[in-house]
């Protein structure tokens, strides 16, 4: 049936003509909502991105229908969408979403079953909460719960995140726990983007496809680059929700905006203060080592920071040093490299990236020297980690939390040493180091944490 | 004032220069420019292929292998007057006509058109004849994107070619190319009769869709061919 396929297709979509690969019929299923609109004052605007900065739209002779057409520059990545060209839909009634038993015998720690259990009432109830659970809590077990109960009740769930690798992590997991249905994973250049599955795994960008598809919507990472600083982002979560839907953010590390809501009692959050291990989190230390820019611009290295690098370099210790940016990285690597062969380095466009990373988890780099792009999502045994120029904006406090959450991430080596070098101490490095202070004494008034 | 590619801010730099004449307007931040290599220097003098890097036995005089080949071959001989590129076919260059004529972003057109402009300034042609797409392609895309050069330059452009839809051309090998029935027809033969057409394409990859259409253009009694593309692949 030539309508069964399109509506797997179009179920909560917005799609192009050229996305569907199939003809289309005539329907009244079938729903056509216009790219582009105009609103009074002849602004344009997009529908599929919610771009209506006049400086992100563009005209042109357009051969389909022979006028000149306004198209949207902004998310022209994803294939241009104009004046003539219509976003397709579906209104009829959308494919069943049944029972899917969760397959997962493990337990939750103490931390986790709480904020699980909040995360099913904002479920159940179409609520929007904020887990914010530390580096290393955890964060995807949580949330087992809460789908099994959503798919139970016909709810479509979705995990939203702004990065792929987190996606490709997320969903052979998510696989294995439901083993009973289509799990889809979407990202640029992945094949599911055909079907229609109760649970989608998807990079926010490829939600600007989705038209009020979910009932539950996930973003993890709430706080991470792109996503809380592109309003485009914004708007595609926003899109592809249904009306009534729950929201649930995750996050180690939300921002002074949501953290002072939080306070005041004006956003529903859960904290899991503790790691899964029930280990402390590392705090911090701060080390003075003066002008270190003129040090390392004369060809040598800050003494402090050196030493704490041999010791590293004698006892086989991996290491990470975040340096405030690629400049220094240049500048810095060389030096460490007459020292010791097992030293590389990793910034955002280095494209060996990825192997350089595998090669520091297998052992074979024993320091790499990297700009905030590790910041997350990382995890080595047995890891510790320096900032060099501590002070710099760059590090932000939720870097720096997210930097020392890379430590003692593993139930075999649950602690290890984090140290801020600086030439004089910020706001951020206080902040960074309050906050990390402050879920420990939560954890240890919980009894999450053995010491 | 925003680069046309990756949407920066580009802040103008002041000089006396700048101050007195009508600077040319700015399209592209120079950190993009930078990635585009432009074509200079030691090249084919018949297709614009870079000698630098190339290897020695691809290479005849002032001909590379490939113009050699085309040259040698009674049937394609003395076709195509010249082809000049202005770019090399690199990863950047490749991303952005990617999205100017697949994604459709229209605008990038005038950012081409200048180099286009320049080009043109070196040769002697009467008119300018955009390589057609099918009908079905030019639904699909919205516009054709070498049309849109001519266009965007503000020049007369003279629809002498059609083409016939077939499968996309980047799925080809070179033997399957070069050995395609002819995959154009001539529109008005009374536009072209005499005339010295000046052919525009996005890119020159081996040359055979210029040959092809400069083939039919004599056939059909055009006095020269020559052509343009933006890149050198």
């Amino acid at each position: 049936m030539i309508l069964d396929s399109l509506r797997t297709i179009l179920a909560g979509k917005q799609l192009l003509r050229e996305e569907i690969p199939f003809e289309l019929v005539d329907s009244p299923f079938i729903s056509k909502r216009s790219g582009i609109e105009f609103d009074k004052k002849g602004r344009a605007h997009c529908n599929r991105c919610g771009n209506s900065d006049p400086e992100l739209f563009a005209v042109f002779p357009c051969a389909r229908c022979g006028k000149r057409d306004t198209y949207c520059r902004a998310c022209i990545m994803m294939g241009r969408v104009s004046e003539c060209t219509p976003q397709y839909g579906w209104i009829g009634d959308m494919p069943e979403i049944v029972a899917a038993p969760l397959k997962w015998s493990d337990s939750l720690s103490a931390g986790q079953q709480v904020a699980s259990d909040r995360v099913v009432e904002a479920i159940v109830r179409g609520e929007e909460l904020l887990v914010w659970a530390v580096c290393g809590a955890g964060k995807t077990e949580l949330l087992f719960k809460g789908i099994e109960v959503a798919l139970a009740t016909g709810k479509r769930v979705c995990i939203a995140t702004p990065r792929t690798d987190v996606v490709l992590e997320l969903t052979p997991r998510l696989k294995s726990v439901f083993p009973s249905i289509k799990v889809s994973s979407l990202y640029g250049g992945a094949d599911d983007r055909h079907q229609f599955s109760p649970l989608t795994i998807t990079t926010i960008h490829q939600l600007l496809r989705f038209y009020q598809a979910f009932d539950v919507m996930v973003v993890d990472e709430v706080d991470a680059f792109p996503y809380s600083v592109d309003p485009m982002l914004q708007f595609a979560v926003k899109n592809a929700r249904k009306e009534s839907s729950s929201m649930i953010y995750l996050t180690a590390t939300p921002s002074l905006k949501w953290q002072r809501e939080c306070r005041k009692g004006k956003r529903e959050f859960v904290t899991i203060p503790a790691r899964f291990h029930r280990r402390a989190l590392p705090v911090p230390e701060s080390v003075w080592c003066g002008n270190w820019e003129k040090v390392i611009n004369k060809g040598r290295l800050p003494a402090k920071l050196l030493k704490w690098i041999e010791q590293r370099l004698l006892a086989g210790t991996p290491m990470l040093v975040f340096v405030p940016n690629v400049a220094w990285i240049t500048k810095l690597l060389p030096l460490l490299q007459t020292f010791d062969g097992r030293v590389e380095s990793v910034h955002a466009e280095d494209p060996n990236r990825k192997e350089k990373v595998l090669k520091m988890r297998q052992g074979e780099i024993l320091l790499l020297v990297t700009t905030t792009i590790l910041e997350r999502g990382v995890t080595f045994p047995g890891l510790e980690v320096a900032v060099l120029g501590a002070e710099n904006r760059i590090f932000t406090e939720s870097a720096l939390v997210q930097i020392a959450g890379r430590v003692g991430r593993d139930i075999d080596s649950p602690t290890g040493n984090v140290t801020f070098f600086h030439n004089g101490k910020t706001e951020a490095m206080l902040k960074a180091r309050k906050q990390i202070v402050a879920m420990n004494i939560e954890a240890k008034e919980k009894g999450l944490i053995d010491e | 004032m925003r680069c046309l590619y990756c949407g920066e801010k580009i802040i103008p730099v002041v000089s006396w220069g700048s101050l007195f004449s009508r600077e040319e307007e700015i399209l592209l931040c120079e950190q993009c420019k930078d990635q585009l290599t432009l074509i200079e220097g030691d090249c084919c003098v018949r297709c614009s292929r870079p000698f630098d890097g190339l290897a020695v036995e691809y290479r005849k005089g002032e001909y590379c292998y490939d113009c050699v080949r085309w040259e040698g071959d009674i049937e394609w001989n003395g076709i195509l007057e010249r082809n000049r590129s202005l770019y090399l076919y690199n990863d950047f260059l490749k991303e952005v006509i990617s999205r100017y004529k697949f994604r459709g972003d229209y605008v990038l057109a005038r950012f081409f058109c200048k180099t286009l402009i320049q080009v043109l300034k070196d040769f002697d042609y009467d008119l300018l004849v955009p390589i057609p797409l099918s009908q079905e392609r030019l639904y699909e895309r919205g516009f054709n994107q070498a049309e849109a050069l001519i266009i965007e330059a503000g020049l007369t452009l003279t629809p002498a070619l059609k083409r016939i839809h077939t499968e996309k051309q980047s799925k080809k090998s070179r033997e399957e190319r070069i050995h395609l029935s002819n995959i154009f027809t001539i529109v008005n033969e009374e536009d072209i009769v005499g005339k010295k057409v000046m052919l525009i394409d996005d890119i020159y990859t081996t040359g055979s869709t210029l040959m092809h259409a400069g083939k039919l253009l004599k056939q059909h009694g055009t006095l020269s061919v020559s052509s343009f593309t933006i890149a050198r692949g």
